[in-house]
């Protein structure tokens, strides 16, 4: 039954997605452990964790996406969420080293028996157990963003002001994890990973694991998303995106609408953090840097903001673009990056998701009026192209509004 | 100046008349140096009293290494020298002159011997020399120099020279040092507390850890007089500290006030955040950097004013810059705040690769002109010329633009789209005009600050992101439309931070100024100096 609601409700699209998201799951290991290597279709080993972290950052856009394309806050922090669920990844994978660091002692990581701890802080009790890690991927990050979300919407911090807290919130984190007294091994982070769930974190069949994993976590994130946005508190969630004001004297409250969708995209982060770190293999205080939390929001910008398959085609696109890159011309990397970000917000402000569903619609406006013309035999008024719009693919209302371009969204008259 | 004519007049016949005496005594200062090692310690002695006599400066290293046995003399030729072992031969340079004399055996040079009491006739004769000289940059050196030793041998020199001394300046030095060289001794208790008094008023840390050596073996009666001069001592120690970490402060609020000003104005007028301001600061300092390179080239005598140049071609550049992104990007997104955010950042981005490409990744070196280097003191409080300097152009650069926001038609037009854009528009206002000109205004403001800027920080393609972080703080914090706010926004973050960094150190210090603004925000969304009406809501 409840299959079938899933299926009713959610629309085809979403299967679609899920379905290819699942036979990826399974092609791209099986074609790693299967075939012999040479084979042209083999995917190499070098190939898997690397598709593995772009599928993670993509989970990261999609976490994103569900606060900036469907409530309208633009978090410019959520590599934070990103960070905090991989350092408690990390401590769950250090832990596992045990004494096979390089200072063989039992308990501490080597990095604490360098800096002559003596014993393990309290925060680090509980990390050898993967339950208990697993509980924190989540639990931190969405702590963190309850708490933080908790005092900026109920005192209606909105727009810029909220973008650049959340900027200086991934700021403080930084620096902060870059400490060493702090007991995450400061500059260095965490790295030297030996052993996931008692499977060795190099052998290639422990990454193909991995990146089935973390395939099927995306595909259910992808669903979590799609439920939440095509619900009535879905709906909601738009409604303050677009008129926030309006939104609350109709008698919902924004900031628990707000804070409902903050909270839930950083635990999705967090768990993007927790794949990210086995598969790359180190997790330092640069995840934090405020230039990652920017850069997540282009992904989520190219791919179209407000659709929840536009983040993950983006998220791919930009960093297959920046491997490419930086390994072809390194210098232009910085030039091409920019330059997404000026021609995306300029040219294609719904990304290339939103852009390509107008032009389906747009397409299929011409068809219906085309036939409605010929059954009524005379020329119909030309619909203008942009007036049926997907809902998804609605960013900024206001601003096709040219009079009002100014002075940002519609003017309200009880404000 | 009469004074100081009058002096070097003084001085000039004082020397001439020193010469005329010299000769009738029939002996110069080489031959009685050549004297030296003659006869025994007796003799010795005598030799460096007359050398002493004399007057002449050029002695003092001489007789410096005679005490310390380190003064040679050439067997053959009876000079007398400084030696440095070079291979198997000795290196010598001659004592009176300095002048490098060749290579000699090791064996053709004899030390010359000395007993306690030619050292005591050495360190009597040095004194005389240097406490006792007529220059008065020698005296008081000479007098810190006895400070430093505090030796109650030097004590009948010290009060020779109390007695003689007239310049007040040297006067306090050598009080000072003979205060201490007292306070080593069992002196009579009157002569012991004047010199608790001395060192009191001098009131710095060397003052307070010559009391704290001195209580342990002081006369009992001296006690509490002692214990309460290291008292008045540390607390105004304590003020000195609160007015140093109150400079610290404000030289750090006048940097931030200079990178965020710009940011606060177009902030303020078109509701646009910048995060291209910060390379519009990194491009202000590497015209300074070229600037400074054409004068190299050009006109090297006017390096001393190559910031007087760099000012305006930065200003000009950064502006110009400015108006294109303006025209070119940011006037196609208003009404989208945060894909302007995105636009700038982009533009970032290209900017410092651009300026990676043309000028390299490591730091370029641009130079201080010498009215900006150095240090003075200040009541105890040291103040470095260069922030000195950044303070008083920061508040030059928040007053200039404070009149053009307030006095001319530009700011008139300014602060009317602020408060309310349509209406602004609507008297006739060209609001398009009006952005590109503010955009531009706090472009070049941003240049201004890279100037600054280059004076105290790494010029690097990464100059510009290490304070736009902070500059947006300030910006939150201060309230927007409002330059007052930006004032005392910066002043406040710099402050507190400087206050902070003793206790925490720099990066919790700065970790804590974060959340605090963070917090803060919460409890005033729109900053300490919000603007109020409707426009401003919205």
């Amino acid at each position: 039954m409840i299959t079938r609601f899933l299926l009713n409700s959610l629309g085809g699209k979403v299967w679609i997605v899920v379905g290819i998201l699942l036979a990826v799951a399974i092609l791209v290991p099986a074609s790693n452990l299967l075939l012999p290597v040479g084979h042209p279709l083999r995917v190499p080993n070098y190939m898997v964790p690397l598709l593995g972290k772009y599928l993670t950052y993509a989970m990261l856009a999609l976490a994103l996406d569900l606060v900036w394309g469907y409530v309208g806050i633009l978090s410019l922090g959520h590599a934070a969420f990103f960070a905090l669920g991989g350092y408690a990844m990390g401590m769950y994978l250090m832990r596992q080293i045990g004494d096979r660091g390089v200072y063989s002692h039992p308990v501490l990581p080597d990095f604490m028996v360098f800096s002559n701890w003596t014993e393990l802080p309290w925060y680090w009790h509980g990390f050898d157990q993967f339950w208990f890690a697993a509980l924190m991927v989540m639990l931190v990050p969405g702590l963190l963003a309850f708490v933080f979300g908790w005092l900026a919407f109920r005192s209606r911090v909105t727009g810029v002001y909220l973008s650049i807290i959340t900027q200086a919130l991934t700021y403080a984190l930084m620096l902060a994890f870059f400490r060493n007294e702090m007991g995450f091994g400061g500059n260095n982070g965490l790295t030297d990973f030996r052993d996931i769930l008692g499977f060795p974190i190099q052998a290639a069949s422990t990454r193909a694991t991995l990146f089935a994993a973390t395939c099927v976590l995306l595909a259910i994130t992808f669903v979590i998303c799609a439920a939440i946005t095509k619900s009535k508190l879905g709906k909601v969630m738009i409604a303050v995106r677009d008129a926030e004001s309006r939104t609350r004297f109709i008698g919902y409250r924004p900031e628990y609408v707000k804070l409902f969708a903050f909270t839930v995209s950083a635990v999705i982060a967090g768990i993007a953090g927790a794949l990210y770190v086995p598969q790359v293999g180190i997790i330092n205080p640069g995840e934090f840097s405020p230039a990652n939390s920017i850069e997540v929001v282009v992904w989520a910008a190219v791919g179209g903001r407000g659709t929840l398959i536009g983040p993950i085609i983006g998220a791919v696109l930009v960093n297959y673009a920046k491997t490419w890159f930086t390994s072809a011309y390194p210098e232009l990397w910085l030039f091409a990056l920019g330059g997404l970000f000026v021609a995306v917000t300029l040219l294609l402000p719904k990304g290339i998701v939103g852009t390509w569903n107008d032009f389906w619609a747009g397409r299929r406006d011409h068809k219906a009026a085309r036939i409605a013309a010929a059954a009524e035999d005379e020329p119909p008024p030309p619909p203008p192209p942009a007036a049926r719009q997907s809902q998804e693919a609605k960013p900024e209302p206001a601003s096709k509004n040219t009079g009002a371009r100014r002075s940002g969204p519609e003017p309200q008259p009880a404000e | 100046m009469p004074l100081l004519a009058a002096a070097k007049h003084a001085l000039l016949v004082l020397l001439v008349s020193l010469v005329a005496i010299l000769p009738a005594r029939a002996q110069t200062v080489e031959d009685l140096v050549r004297q030296l090692p003659e006869g025994g310690f007796g003799d010795r002695s005598a030799v460096i009293a007359q050398l002493a006599a004399t007057g002449d400066t050029r002695l003092v290293p001489v007789l410096e290494a005679l005490g310390a046995g380190e003064l040679n003399v050439v067997a053959e030729t009876g000079q007398m020298v400084f030696v440095r072992p070079a291979g198997g031969n000795v290196a010598i340079r001659d004592a009176l002159t300095g002048e490098d004399a060749g290579e000699v055996a090791s064996g053709a040079v004899d030390r010359i011997r000395v007993n306690n009491a030619v050292r005591r006739a050495v360190r009597t004769a040095i004194g005389q020399l240097t406490l006792l000289s007529p220059d008065a940059n020698t005296r008081q050196s000479a007098a810190r120099a006895m400070f430093q030793a505090a030796d109650p041998d030097n004590l009948p020199l010290l009060e020779e020279a109390l007695a003689a001394e007239e310049n007040p300046t040297v006067l306090r030095v050598v009080e000072q040092a003979w205060a201490v060289a007292i306070l080593r001794t069992d002196a009579a208790a009157y002569d012991f507390s004047r010199a608790i008094d001395i060192i009191v008023e001098r009131g710095d840390r060397h003052a307070l850890g010559i009391l704290n050596s001195v209580r342990a073996n002081a006369p009992e009666e001296m006690t509490p007089r002692i214990e309460a001069g290291i008292a008045s001592i540390e607390s105004h120690l304590r003020m000195i500290d609160v007015a140093q970490n109150v400079w610290y402060g404000i030289s750090l609020g006048s940097v931030l006030l200079l990178a965020a000003i710009g940011l606060a104005i177009t902030f303020g007028v078109m509701g646009v955040i910048n995060m291209a301001h910060g390379e519009m600061v990194m491009i202000g300092a590497y015209t300074t950097f070229v600037v400074q390179n054409i004068i190299r080239v050009s006109a090297p005598e006017l390096f001393d004013l190559s910031l007087a140049f760099a000012l305006p071609a930065a200003f000009l550049v950064t502006a110009l810059i400015g108006i294109g992104i303006e025209r070119g990007v940011i006037r196609w997104l208003y009404g989208r705040p945060l894909e302007t955010l995105l636009a700038t950042w982009g533009l970032s981005l290209i900017i410092q690769q651009a300026v990676r490409s043309i000028f390299g990744a490591s730091n370029r070196e641009v130079g201080n002109p010498s009215w900006m280097s150095g240090a003075f003191d200040f009541y105890g409080i040291l103040i470095t010329w260069n922030r000195f300097w950044i303070v008083l152009f920061a508040l030059a650069v928040f007053l200039a633009l404070l009149f053009v926001l307030k006095r001319t038609s530009l700011g008139l037009q300014m602060r009317a789209v602020t408060q309310n854009r349509r209406m602004a528009s609507s008297m006739g206002i060209r609001t398009p005009w009006v952005d590109a000109m503010t955009f531009g205004l706090g472009s070049g403001i941003a240049g201004l600050a890279g100037v600054a800027l280059s004076q105290i920080d790494n010029v690097s393609p990464n100059l510009g992101q290490g304070y736009i972080i902070d500059s947006f703080m300030v910006v939150v914090f201060g309230g927007v439309g409002n330059l007052w706010g930006t004032l005392v926004g910066a002043m406040t973050l710099g402050v507190v931070n400087k206050f902070l960094e003793p206790y925490t150190g720099a990066v919790l210090a700065k970790i804590a100024v974060l959340v605090v603004v963070i917090l803060f925000i919460q409890k005033r969304p729109r900053g300490l100096f919000a603007l109020k009406g409707r426009a401003v809501e919205s």
